[in-house]
């Protein structure tokens, strides 16, 4: 060892910083906006504390209670900026260091570090009541509707998750100027509308806790549907709304749709390493091998589930948690329940109807009534406007078609779809089951 | 004349305090911090870092010894320092007084020193 045990390097003082900051700059940046009621500024302030934390910690090695620290150093900032109206010494004024994390999100240091930081000593003596209140404040804020939705994401990911600037722009394969411009404008624009730092009540509690959840919902799946790009900080979005979630869930319990949008993203998150070939190609749901799906992901799915319907009658993530329970509980493909698929999608249809939620039911009810049943479904369709180019339409119209044997349809129907398609393994399976069809029909007899 | 007034405050109970209450504290103190701005006696305001970053020097055989700070064991840190120009000790006071230290947060441990200085260099 080059480095005794009482004196750990820089860097490694740095990261545990980070690690710290992680777990705690969504409670610090909640509690500066309630005294400052301007999040833009508390997080300013929030960072000038890491700086100094930064600057000083290596010297000076990392306080018991590091995040009690940041804390008390950010509330001499807050004081003096509230009595004076600036900040009194701006050394940090660039900020020139963001924190930068990727190595350390699922690494043992961090949860050594989280550990250290949830001491329970400073949540309880600071009001563990009055922190959760600030946390869903600052949720309800980052997601207010006066921003757009690539704002709300870029700014739920900064506030709550503590991800750079750097990093979120490497989640989203854009500049980094791109999401800097986003923050500083959506900050901005929060300041300019008076956005109140506070949680919204009565009818306007469902209608935000909605926008709260669609955020959340997007992060997910700009991780799981990140097909472009190695970059590890994608898969990571998905980490990142996972906690967001399971943070959401303790900080609003009573509230069903947030169990059951956490219910959907364990569950779907259960099936990651199943659902990627050793080429990288992407394998079917009923393809996968089950044994690779994350049992431990799948029974806290399930329990999230069980809360959800244990506040009654289940909202659109309940539903479709449901659904992916329904997979995520048969053994194998054949012991899918198929039936009970089909009628929660028939109930997600009736809650939030959506051309695509009925192609899905279709999919549903012909694995449970047969290819007819579902051929009817998906026909009612063909005149929906907005699914003209959706390439699985004639795709699963065309499966239907070659269950029932009627080929030569079935055959049209998979070039159609293949036409559409810009994937080009999409393409290639398209056209060999085309081809399949093609073979299989009887050519018309010569007059 | 000039007078070194240095306002104490306790940590811990400035720990403690929630954000709401801070806020509170933030509004009645910035009314006093004008006032003693309006009486244009007072100068050179600084507020003190937290005392895990102060340094203590002191003589240890002809050579300075530093250590972490603070110098005193006390619980009361100082915690914001600032200079009045007055013409008598009732007068710096006076003056004094107006600062936030002198007027609210007794529940914080706040208080000031006003400590005349026998030679000023500025």
């Amino acid at each position: 060892m080059t480095t005794p045990m009482n004196h750990p390097s820089t860097a490694a003082i740095h990261r545990s910083i980070e690690a710290v900051w992680r777990i705690e700059s969504a409670k610090i940046i909640g509690a500066l906006a309630r005294m400052l009621r301007d999040v833009g500024l508390a997080e300013e302030m929030a960072q000038d504390a890491l700086v100094t934390a930064m600057e000083k910690w290596p010297e000076s090695g990392v306080p018991d209670n590091p995040a009690a620290w940041l804390m008390t150093a950010a509330k001499h900032r807050a004081l003096d900026w509230l009595r004076r109206g600036e900040m009194l010494d701006r050394t940090h004024e660039a900020l020139g260091h963001e924190t930068d994390l990727h190595h350390h999100v699922a690494s043992a240091e961090l949860s050594d570090a989280v550990d250290a930081a949830i001491d329970a000593d400073w949540a309880a003596k600071r009001g563990e009541e009055e922190v959760a209140d600030n946390l869903l404040r600052l949720i309800f804020t980052a997601c207010h509707p006066v921003l757009s939705s690539e704002a709300r994401v870029a700014l739920t990911l900064r506030l709550l998750g503590g991800l750079s600037t750097d990093e979120i722009a490497r989640a989203f394969l854009l500049p980094e100027a791109t999401i800097a411009q986003r923050i500083v404008r959506a900050k901005r624009t929060l300041s300019e509308a008076r956005v109140p730092f506070e949680v919204p009540r009565g009818v306007e509690l469902a209608e935000r806790m909605a926008s709260v959840l669609a955020v959340v919902y997007l992060i997910y799946n700009e991780g799981y549907a990140a097909t472009a790009g190695d970059d590890w900080m994608r898969p990571a979005l998905c980490e990142e709304a996972l906690r967001l979630g399971r943070i959401l869930a303790e900080l609003a319990p009573q509230e069903p749709e947030v169990h059951g949008l956490v219910g959907l993203m364990e569950i779907q998150a259960s099936r990651a390493r199943a659902r990627v070939g050793p080429q990288g190609q992407p394998i079917l749901l009923l393809d996968q091998n089950r044994a690779r799906w994350d049992q431990l992901l799948i029974r806290r799915g399930l329990a999230a589930l069980e809360r959800a319907a244990a506040l009654g009658a289940l909202g659109p993530y309940g539903l479709q948690a449901a659904i992916a329970a329904c997979h995520a509980r048969a053994t194998t493909a054949a012991e899918t329940d198929w039936v009970r698929i089909a009628a929660l999608y028939d109930a997600l249809a009736q809650l939030n109807p959506s051309p695509v939620v009925e192609l899905n039911r279709a999919v549903a009810v012909s694995m449970a009534y047969g290819p007819a049943a579902g051929l009817e479904v998906v026909d009612t369709l063909l005149v929906e406007p907005s699914l003209k180019a959706y390439h699985l339409l004639p795709s699963v119209r065309g499966d239907f078609l070659a269950k029932l044997g009627r080929l030569a349809e079935a055959e049209a129907e998979f070039r159609r779809a293949a036409a559409m398609t810009r994937n080009q393994r999409e393409l290639d399976l398209l056209l060999e089951r085309a081809d399949s069809c093609a073979r299989l029909v009887v050519p018309p007899l010569a007059p | 004349m000039k007078y070194l007034c240095l306002a104490y405050y306790d940590l811990d109970k400035f720990k403690a305090l929630t954000p709401t209450d801070m806020q509170a504290l933030g509004a009645q103190c910035k009314t006093h911090d004008e006032a003693l701005r309006a009486s244009g006696k007072a100068s050179a305001h600084a507020s003190l870092s937290m005392p895990d970053q102060w340094k203590t020097i002191r003589p240890r055989g002809g050579k300075p010894m530093v250590s972490d700070g603070p110098f005193s064991e006390a619980k009361e840190l100082v915690g914001s320092f600032f200079l009045i120009d007055a013409d008598s000790i009732d007068e710096a006071v006076r003056i004094a007084s107006l600062h936030p230290a002198a007027q609210v947060g007794e529940a914080l441990g706040w208080g000031l020193d006003v400590r005349p200085c026998d030679m000023f260099v500025a």
